[in-house]
């Protein structure tokens, strides 16, 4: 097994949630709102959705050399169980579910003879004989044998559940959201698995350019969208947190300086910044080469420094939220009390203004996941986002350009882009909101 | 009999499933003062947003007639409803800071509903702006026509609210609380600048407020409301003398009066005992800070060498309007705001000498209970987190266990549940957490409790309550309390002494009943004259 870097800080961020999860579960105020997201439709969906993401994401994190070839290629799990999507590439674009290339080109018919036309795909729909009559029932038919296959899975498991908690517990199965839940789950389940089935017979979202399978890129770019999002945020987060409430509470000299630091990094453009780190990195990795002789772990390194200078870059906006928030809280009479009663100003800190502005930091915090993601795209664009190796939504995105452009449109790379984008950064604005709802004590009395 | 002017039957309104008010019928009559009274929450603001229909739009509005000089108010559309509001029925709101536009100059603010409602000429409205400026009583109007809202002082900007209102010639004005905000003496003057122009043009008023002694003086009719109902609606001559509404009698009952101090035995003091607080020339300075270089330039005297002393288990009333330094001396004497100089003596130690650690320590002493009950409790720690904080931070040595006994019996001595310990404060009603917050003050067994308007923020019923909570732990643990305050009814009540504060200095000291019943300073005078008294 081989640890990339990005791999690490991973670990180490699923680690320190579920660690504070067991904090939390440990408190029995801390407990309640826990209960309160439970009973949250939107929230459990999204959390559901997340998860499912965040699944696919880590399985996509663990990474070891391939032994059987002779390259030895450093690949992930996610990639060993995919190797059938990684390898059978198509000669160019070839639409979803098509069984045909989507470019006319002359073919060498089995009689000698010539023909300008379609071609078929060497491998998406080869098992049809023929296609044009063959293909709609076929179609059908495997959908739904993968549908009901994926059903029939999540209905044994749930079969399996049932007796195994039906009386110890019962929150899991009676809960006011169960129903809606499970059936989520059901759905997610089961139409994930029509389309693994499905994507052994087609290309389920076409194929590119070099006629590489969209849907394997979609998928493989969740874990760039999650690294970029969760890294940055995890870079950016204590910066801002620190020193906004530190420039608040104590004015005087800290402000001062905290101020002079963060309107000195928002007048040096972004982008500069960013190309010059990006930059930088290439020429060191190329003057190193010697350790950084997979292209894999050269696009690994160049993912984390984007993470790193997009963090650096991004936490002034939150940074003077924070503090205008907390020059308000500290003229807060409980403030106040608290001095009066001898409490530590670090106790302070932490008990009194940290707790009431985590709703600001939650909200653009998720805000800035989405545009993060986004960024990358715009980077990409201009040539200082990830490597173009590194399979991401921005990427594609970016390739899409080119694809609009042509006619008839190549659009599934693009939509399947969006798609996948939208549901990410959708679900996790919804989780976010629940999740602000449920800790304001003054919210989460009034209920749903 | 007058004619009815406005007359509302069976009015009411429906939050979702709760009912705000609650099948209420009452009239106005033409040039008549008419009063609803209630504690906060009783429905009185939501009664008269509903007649103007300026109820959110959540909220649920039924009634059977609503008539305005037999108009029908119910059938009118919602574009000629703009035609009444304003120019038939004006409206006075609580807060003069919040209810005027800062961007605005006032005069643009009146002509505004002038230019709304009438088609006069430009220069029509500006004598018109002009004399309605006379009319308020705003000194140099054709100076004052361009100013700012922030230009003016609290008095001023309710005076505009009423010209505004008054603008469009309306036969109803509604004030909703319309003094609350603002100190005695200027409450003094706008309910007599609302009596002269009611005499003037005849226009019917619609009090709306708490305070059952400012009604006695101004209304002719009481409607006392409680929970959504109407409960009494009577003249108030008769009401004063004979209300028979349990609930009315309760709120007369526990309105403090400014008599309770005569009665009172006073408690003895040994002379000789030496003063558990001597303060001696205190002093707090705001610098003013001019020029690129943020130099000096003069200050603020907020507090100006003020002296006094305090003994032990009694209580010294710190009197005075908002803005002459009260507040700064109680948060000055425990060290949240820097004094300039003198000495704040506890028991022979000074504490403007201390700093940091000692300093930290010595807080335990002295402990300070806030006026705004909504804002003095992190609104994310739980009750019994609010009240273990100040043990936690001065006595660490006490365990879990020992904190969580403590906490049950501060609650207990605040008269409290246990299980409100495991709650938080937004699930109190303000009583309650003014309650907390004693216990939170207790909680490091102070020596003197600084009240900085502990009351005022609270319904009468509720504030006589907390007093007495105030007088029990004083009579069962020897504390004492600075009692800041701009009522002098709650200091009839609760004071050993009196100090009438005024533009930062300590005008005149004494033991309450000789200053409230005998001031010898001039401002102590204007002070006691200004306080509205229940007519017998």
């Amino acid at each position: 097994m081989i640890i990339l870097w990005t791999d690490a800080l991973i670990y180490l961020l699923v680690f320190s949630i579920l660690l504070s999860g067991f904090f939390i579960s440990r408190k029995p105020q801390l407990k309640r709102p826990l209960r309160k997201i439970t009973i949250s439709k939107t929230g459990m969906i999204s959390l559901l959705v997340l998860v499912f993401f965040i699944i696919i994401g880590l399985l996509d994190s663990i990474h070891f050399t391939e032994t059987d070839s002779r390259t030895h290629e450093i690949i992930s799990v996610l990639d060993y169980w995919a190797k059938p999507l990684r390898t059978q590439s198509e000669k160019t674009y070839s639409a979803p579910f098509s069984a045909y290339l989507y470019s006319k080109e002359t073919m060498t018919l089995e009689d000698g003879s010539q023909q300008w036309g379609y071609p078929r795909l060497k491998y998406g729909g080869s098992h049809l004989q023929k296609p044009a009559t063959e293909w709609k029932a076929d179609l059908l038919y495997k959908s739904f044998i993968g549908f009901s296959r994926g059903a029939s899975l999540v209905i044994l498991f749930m079969v399996l559940l049932w007796s195994f908690l039906h009386d110890r517990h019962k929150y899991f199965l009676k809960g006011p959201t169960a129903k809606v839940v499970w059936f989520a789950v059901f759905l997610l389940i089961s139409v994930s698995y029509m389309l693994i089935y499905l994507s052994a017979y087609y290309h389920v979202l076409g194929t590119d350019k070099v006629g590489e399978d969209v849907f394997y890129q979609a998928i493989k770019s969740i874990r760039t969208g999650l690294v970029i999002g969760s890294l940055t945020t995890m870079i950016m987060l204590p910066m801002a947190i620190v020193f906004g409430i530190m420039a608040g509470f104590f004015r005087g000299w800290v402000d001062d300086v905290i101020q002079y630091v963060y309107t000195t990094l928002n007048s040096i453009p972004g982008v500069l910044l960013i190309a010059a780190s990006i930059l930088m990195v290439q020429v060191y990795m190329s003057n190193h080469a010697e350790d950084f002789n997979s292209l894999i772990v050269r696009s690994d390194m160049r993912l984390l420094f984007l993470c790193l200078i997009l963090g650096v870059t991004s936490w002034t906006g939150l940074c003077r939220m924070l503090r205008a928030e907390t020059l308000k809280l500290r003229e807060m009479e409980y403030v106040q009390a608290a001095q009066a009663l001898g409490v530590r100003q670090g106790s302070i800190l932490i008990r009194h203004i940290l707790p009431n502005v985590m709703h600001i930091v939650l909200i653009s915090v998720v805000l800035d996941f989405s545009s993060l993601v986004l960024a990358e795209a715009v980077l990409s664009y201009i040539n200082i986002g990830v490597d173009p190796t590194t399979y991401s939504w921005g990427n594609m995105i970016n390739g899409a350009r080119l694809e609009m452009a042509r006619d008839p449109v190549v659009w599934w790379s693009l939509l399947a882009s969006f798609v996948f984008m939208f549901s990410l950064v959708l679900a996790a604005n919804l989780f976010a909101d629940t999740v602000r709802n449920a800790f304001d004590p003054r919210r989460a009395e009034q209920g749903e | 009999m007058e004619k009815k002017l406005l007359e509302v039957k069976g009015l009411s309104v429906a939050f979702k499933d709760e009912k705000v008010v609650d099948d209420i019928s009452f009239e106005v009559y033409s040039g008549e003062t008419f009063a609803l009274v209630g504690e906060s929450g009783s429905g009185k603001s939501i009664t008269a947003l509903s007649v103007l229909r300026l109820l959110p739009t959540n909220a649920e509005v039924y009634a059977s007639e609503i008539t305005l000089n037999n108009d029908n108010l119910m059938s009118i559309t919602e574009i000629d409803f703009c035609s009444i509001r304003g120019k038939r029925i004006g409206l006075i709101f609580q807060d003069p800071m919040s209810s005027l536009n800062p961007v605005m100059t006032i005069g643009e603010q009146i002509a505004e509903v002038m230019r709304i409602h009438f088609s006069y000429t430009k220069a029509e409205i500006e004598t018109a702006v002009y004399e309605l400026l006379q009319q308020v009583g705003i000194p140099q109007p054709a100076r004052r026509i361009n100013e700012y809202p922030h230009q003016l002082s609290g008095g001023q900007r309710q005076r505009i609210m009423i010209a505004i209102a008054l603008a469009g010639k309306p036969d109803l004005l509604i004030a909703d609380e319309p003094t609350t905000a603002l100190d005695v003496t200027i409450q003094a003057q706008i309910l007599e600048l609302l009596k002269s122009i009611q005499q003037k043009t005849g226009m019917a008023l619609w009090l709306i407020s708490h305070d059952l002694a400012l009604v006695s003086n101004m209304a002719d009719r009481i409607a006392v409301m409680q929970q959504g109902k109407i409960v009494e609606t009577e003249s108030t001559k008769v009401f004063f003398k004979q209300a028979k509404h349990p609930y009315s009698l309760k709120l007369l009952a526990a309105l403090p009066s400014m008599e309770s101090c005569v009665n009172k035995e006073l408690k003895q003091t040994v002379a000789t005992e030496p003063c558990l607080l001597v303060v001696e020339d205190f002093k707090v300075y705001y610098p003013i800070r001019k020029g690129v270089f943020k130099r000096i330039v003069d200050y603020v005297r907020a507090v100006d060498g003020v002296s006094f002393h305090l003994h032990k288990g009694k209580t010294l009333a710190l009197v005075g309007e908002s803005g002459c330094g009260k507040t700064t001396l109680g948060k000055g004497l425990i060290n949240l705001i820097q004094s300039i100089s003198g000495r704040v003596l506890l028991n022979g130690i000074d504490l403007t000498d201390l700093r940091g650690d000692t300093l930290r320590k010595k807080r335990s002493e002295i402990q300070i209970v806030f006026q705004d009950p909504f804002s003095s409790m992190n609104p994310r720690m739980l009750v019994g987190e609010i009240i273990a904080e100040g043990i936690k931070a001065l006595h660490p040595e006490i365990g879990l266990v020992g904190r969580q006994e403590r906490v049950a019996d501060l609650l207990q001595q605040v008269e409290l549940p246990l299980s409100a310990a495991l709650r938080y404060p937004h699930e109190f009603s303000g009583g309650q957490r003014q309650r907390v917050c004693i216990a939170r003050a207790l909680a490091v067994d102070p020596k003197l409790i600084v009240c900085d308007e502990p009351t005022s923020a609270l319904d009468v019923s509720v504030q006589a309550q907390i007093i007495d909570l105030l007088k029990k732990l004083q009579r069962q643990q020897g504390i004492s309390y600075l009692f800041i305050t701009h009522d002098l009814a709650v200091v009839a009540e609760i004071a050993d002494e009196v100090a009438v504060m005024y533009q930062g200095k300590i005008v005149e000291h004494g033991e309450v009943e000789q200053v409230l019943t005998h001031p010898r300073h001039q401002y102590t005078k204007t002070l006691l004259e200004a306080v509205p008294k229940m007519v017998n």
